[in-house]
């Protein structure tokens, strides 16, 4: 890279996942807590494309594009999920569907 | 390139911060939006421009019109005009406007200043992508395709109304 340095792009990526991890263990409304996610998996993607682009290789794109098609699954199943547990529980709250039984 | 890189990357942070820090579904995810356009933009600056555009069409198109999707399904409040007034009021949008105008102020420096030549980082075409995709990654590519399928059939599944 000519200008930036590659600390640089990856300490944005790591303040990003950090801030997601944040999210995650802070909130406990399920939407938020899958949105948390979402910026998690942003984050390691945006680690691949820099280091890729350090070196000038494809492979950390390549990767990018797993991750993506990757959380669009975990979204889709995620997202059910949630549509499930509300129809359930009347609620987003998480700490509501302690128990395991069906 | 440097400055826009680095105010893509102050803008990436507020926006996230924002993100889980507010209590209403639907503003986190116009501020979650602003935060995926920063990184798409901060994608252009490293050299990546077909990954910048699969974050703006993939990520920021499909994958958040499934969230606004589900949260509009849902229908939380039981008011829902009087949501639909609160959620129009000038003081919920004008923090997503204004990040969007710095975004926006930034593609424009970048279509009328910088050519492609000019991005920092060591610039990785998307044809080099494809090539790479489709001969050392092609067992990755058919893995995904199945995962792919396993998450359609999941949601399907538990898309189903509870007996």
């Amino acid at each position: 890279m000519a200008n930036i340095p590659m600390e640089h792009g990856l300490l944005l990526a790591g303040v990003l996942f950090s801030i997601g991890l944040t999210g995650l263990l802070v909130r406990r409304n399920i939407i938020f807590m899958l949105l948390s996610i979402e910026v998690m998996l942003n984050a390691a993607g945006l680690a691949f494309v820099v280091a890729g682009s350090r070196w000038g290789a494809p492979d950390g794109q390549v990767m990018f594009m797993f991750i993506l098609a990757m959380a669009a699954a975990e979204v889709a199943v995620g997202l059910a999920l949630v549509l499930q547990m509300y129809q359930k529980y009347k609620t987003l709250d998480v700490d509501s569907a302690s128990k395991m039984r069906g | 390139m440097t400055v826009v890189f680095y105010l893509s990357a102050a803008v990436a942070i507020i926006s996230t911060v924002l993100v889980i820090t507010r209590l209403h579904a639907v503003h986190a995810l116009l501020y979650m939006i602003i935060s995926l356009l920063a990184v798409a933009i901060i994608f252009y600056t490293l050299g990546a421009p077909f990954i910048a555009a699969l974050e703006v069409i993939v990520y920021a198109g499909a994958i958040m019109v499934l969230f606004i999707f589900v949260i509009m399904m849902l229908n939380l409040g039981h008011k829902s005009v009087e949501q639909e007034r609160l959620i129009l009021r000038p003081a919920d949008w004008i923090g997503p406007v204004v990040l969007a105008v710095v975004l926006g102020a930034e593609f424009f420096y970048m279509v009328l200043t910088g050519t492609p030549q000019s991005v920092t980082g060591n610039p990785v075409e998307p044809q080099a992508v494809g090539a790479s995709l489709y001969s050392t990654y092609l067992l990755g590519v058919e893995l995904v395709g199945m995962l792919l399928l396993a998450g359609l059939v999941g949601a399907y599944h538990l898309g189903k109304k509870l007996k």
